[in-house]
């Protein structure tokens, strides 16, 4: 065991998937000599050489575009793309034709890309550097979407990613770049949890409190506060946001009753929707309250000095765990 | 001050649509539309007379097989089809350009290519049928899957030749990509961003451009106030335009183009200078927007009769020749027909096969109940 900042767990990832594997190759903007904005990268084309880790030119369609055509080729590339809001520009090689290769080919082509997209707000920034598009890619088939919440599951999850046959969406929770946890890295993947699988992270018995990316460490800060007030919280990481773990899901709920599901994304045709619509479906007769949602207001990202209103914190997972008693 | 920005723009240098390309562009020519060979000093050309004939034979079965595709399409067994009339030399020259490693990525146009690189042309049918989103495996024949979103197959050429590189097969024995768009393409961000790529990185891959003058409805001028291959200075590699109706020009202008990517002398951009003499698609109407008389004039340079021309001018081929091509077309018309009319639709459980490289959960239990619902109306009529 190692204590790694999720910074740091990814670029021991990547470095442990470039040196298993000849055809893995890191791409995107400042990712060489820089090591990127948040420094994922650090120094891997000094190790690796300039046709492994690869400084594009400042064009996010290029590349996902190139990636694909690499992934054609037989190469496994790791696209980063610098911020969530960048990601638009590269929508169109990611929607219509990374996610939609396969079955065009009828499962003669494959494109094994990973898109990193470090997302999320509560850092500060500027406009399109805080946002969480993650709902966007969940809604297209053919793609695979996960994020991961802390060192340890980056180490493994960014492996599990780039190792997978499916283009994979890889969400890192920006503002958890700096947490620190122990992380083993001597350990290989066939032990970890399978990357479509959530984790259960706090047991309880009143609430299920579904979470991912950043919001997974709120919500346990929030189980912490609600169990002084006697409610014990089931929370949940959801780790895979497409495909859904289902099973974990609603196991928790039948137990408990009652489900809240927390993201930093808008609210109206997020993530939070389509789950609450699943378990609807699958637990209507243990639901003791409807599924509540606790997310970002249906507007665009404000502006940084007001962002701690728009994101939820603990006192509004609290809240809304308080509702859900009020029914 | 007001400002025009609604009217054509006609600017020093571009193209104009009688089919004469502007006077000062250097368009290569080995072929004229009479059947005249003509010589070019950077692209010297030998064939035997078996070789044109082998082009001339291209040429005609492909137009057959446009034919039959647009027949089929009126009698309804195709939805829609994307017609290559008029451009069969730019892409039976560039196809017989290419080694057979070296790897193509279509358009949805780009039947004469297939064709070239040994692909069943009934497989083709399956996209326009709406039996499937590709009918073959790329891998067989070094053919990439038709992309319907203009220009996003570019990027995908590049990076696989960015793979290439990475293989290290540039230099003797190399390899390369082609990839083949057209004139209403060049307005996309994509293609400008496989040319930035394509060049920064000095990668194996030719841009091989149909201008068709028209991308469905709108002419040349709309996406370019210069000739299309001079783009390529801008973005520092060679463009070169060719006359895309000479299938000798382009085979050569290609051969030339693609040794130099193969050689690690990086991209090129070769405008292959040539007329849809068609519709878009058969969904398409073009006495909408373009007069009859500017098809006249093209027809007076079609690709396929100057090379007949050229093959009765030099007396080497007569008329059993060109009666025996014209049995092959009609056989290979035929076999589409036949095969066309006898393509199953796909089963219904198919549609959830290939998301994944394993199914998800998700994806059997929808499945699962989509069967389950057909069969409650198979209960229903036994019931009966």
């Amino acid at each position: 065991m190692t204590t790694l900042t999720l910074s740091k767990a990814l670029n021991e990832g990547l470095r442990k998937a470039l040196e298993d594997d000849p055809k893995v190759v890191v791409m995107g903007e400042d990712v060489g000599k820089l090591g990127g904005v948040f420094r994922v990268t650090d120094g891997l084309q000094k190790d690796f050489g300039e046709s492994r880790v690869v400084d594009t030119p400042l064009a996010e369609s290029g590349i996902v575009g190139t990636a694909i055509g690499l992934a054609l080729r037989g190469y496994r590339p790791v696209c980063e793309i610098q911020f969530d809001g960048f990601v638009f520009p590269a929508f169109d090689q990611i929607v219509s034709q990374l996610a939609k290769m396969r079955m065009r080919s009828q499962g003669r082509a494959t494109v094994p890309v990973t898109i990193r997209i470090p997302y999320g707000g509560g850092i500060g920034a500027v406009e399109h550097h805080s946002e969480s598009p993650e709902a966007l890619f969940a809604h297209t088939a053919g793609l695979r979407v996960v994020a991961c919440s802390g060192p340890a599951d980056a180490y493994t999850m960014i492996q599990q990613s780039i190792h997978c046959e499916d283009p994979v969406i890889f969400f890192e929770p920006k503002r958890r770049y700096w947490d620190k946890a122990d992380v083993d890295t001597t350990g290989g993947l066939a032990d970890a949890l399978p990357l479509d699988a959530a984790r259960t992270v706090a047991e309880g018995s009143d609430v299920t409190v579904l979470a991912y990316g950043p919001m997974v460490r709120t919500c346990m800060e929030a189980a912490v506060a609600a169990r002084e007030d006697g409610r014990a919280l089931d929370v949940i990481d959801l780790r895979s946001l497409s495909p859904l773990d289902l099973a974990t899901i609603v196991a928790s709920v039948r137990k408990t009753g009652r489900c809240v599901v927390v993201h930093e994304a808008p609210v109206t045709g997020g993530l939070g929707a389509e789950i609450a619509a699943r378990v609807t479906e699958q637990c209507f007769y243990q639901l003791e309250a409807p599924v509540l949602r606790v997310g970002g207001f249906s507007t665009p990202y404000p502006p940084s000095r007001l962002e701690e209103h728009y994101l939820p914190d603990l006192d509004r997972v609290l809240d809304a765990v308080d509702r859900t008693f009020a029914y | 001050m007001a400002v025009d920005t609604g009217g054509a723009v006609t600017a020093p240098g571009s193209g104009s649509l009688d089919g004469q390309p502007d006077s000062r562009a250097e368009l290569i020519q080995l072929l004229t539309p009479e059947g005249e060979r003509a010589d070019h000093p950077d692209y010297p050309l030998d064939l035997t007379t078996d070789e044109v004939k082998a082009l001339y034979r291209d040429l005609v079965i492909v137009r057959r097989i446009d034919t039959e595709a647009i027949a089929l399409q009126r009698q309804g067994e195709l939805g829609i089809w994307a017609s290559l009339l008029g451009q069969e030399a730019a892409q039976v020259g560039s196809g017989r350009a290419l080694s057979p490693r070296d790897m193509a990525f279509p358009t949805y146009r780009e039947h004469g290519v297939a064709w070239c690189r040994g692909l069943d042309p009934t497989k083709l049918l399956e996209l326009f049928r709406g039996v499937s989103h590709g009918g073959w495996d790329p891998a067989d024949h070094n053919f990439h899957l038709y992309t319907i979103v203009i220009g996003a197959q570019t990027l995908h050429a590049t990076g696989y030749a960015m793979g290439i590189q990475r293989d290290g097969l540039v230099g003797e024995n190399g390899e390369a990509a082609i990839v083949y768009f057209g004139d209403g393409a060049t307005s996309q961000g994509d293609v400008n961003e496989a040319f930035i790529w394509a060049s920064v990185f000095n990668a194996p891959v030719v841009f091989f451009c149909q201008n068709n003058q028209w991308a469905i409805s709108e002419p040349l001028e709309r996406q370019s106030r210069i000739p299309l291959y001079q783009r390529a200075s801008g973005f520092g590699f060679p463009g070169i335009q060719v006359d895309g109706n000479d299938v000798f020009a382009c085979l050569a202008v290609t051969r030339k183009a693609m040794q130099a990517a193969r050689e690690g002398q990086g991209p090129t951009l070769i405008e292959a200078y040539t007329y849809r003499m068609g519709a878009h698609t058969t969904t398409d109407d073009p006495t909408r927007y373009r007069l009859a008389s500017e098809l006249e004039a093209w027809k007076l340079k079609d690709p396929v009769e100057r090379v007949k021309a050229y093959l009765v001018r030099t007396g080497s081929a007569d008329a059993a020749f060109f009666e025996q091509i014209d049995a092959e077309a009609t056989q290979v018309g035929r076999h589409i027909r036949q095969a066309c009319l006898e393509m199953p639709d796909p089963a219904p459980p198919s549609m959830f096969d290939n998301v994944y490289s394993e199914p998800t959960a998700l994806l059997r239990s929808e499945r699962e109940q989509y069967a389950a619902y057909l069969d409650s109306f198979v209960d229903e009529e036994v019931a009966r």
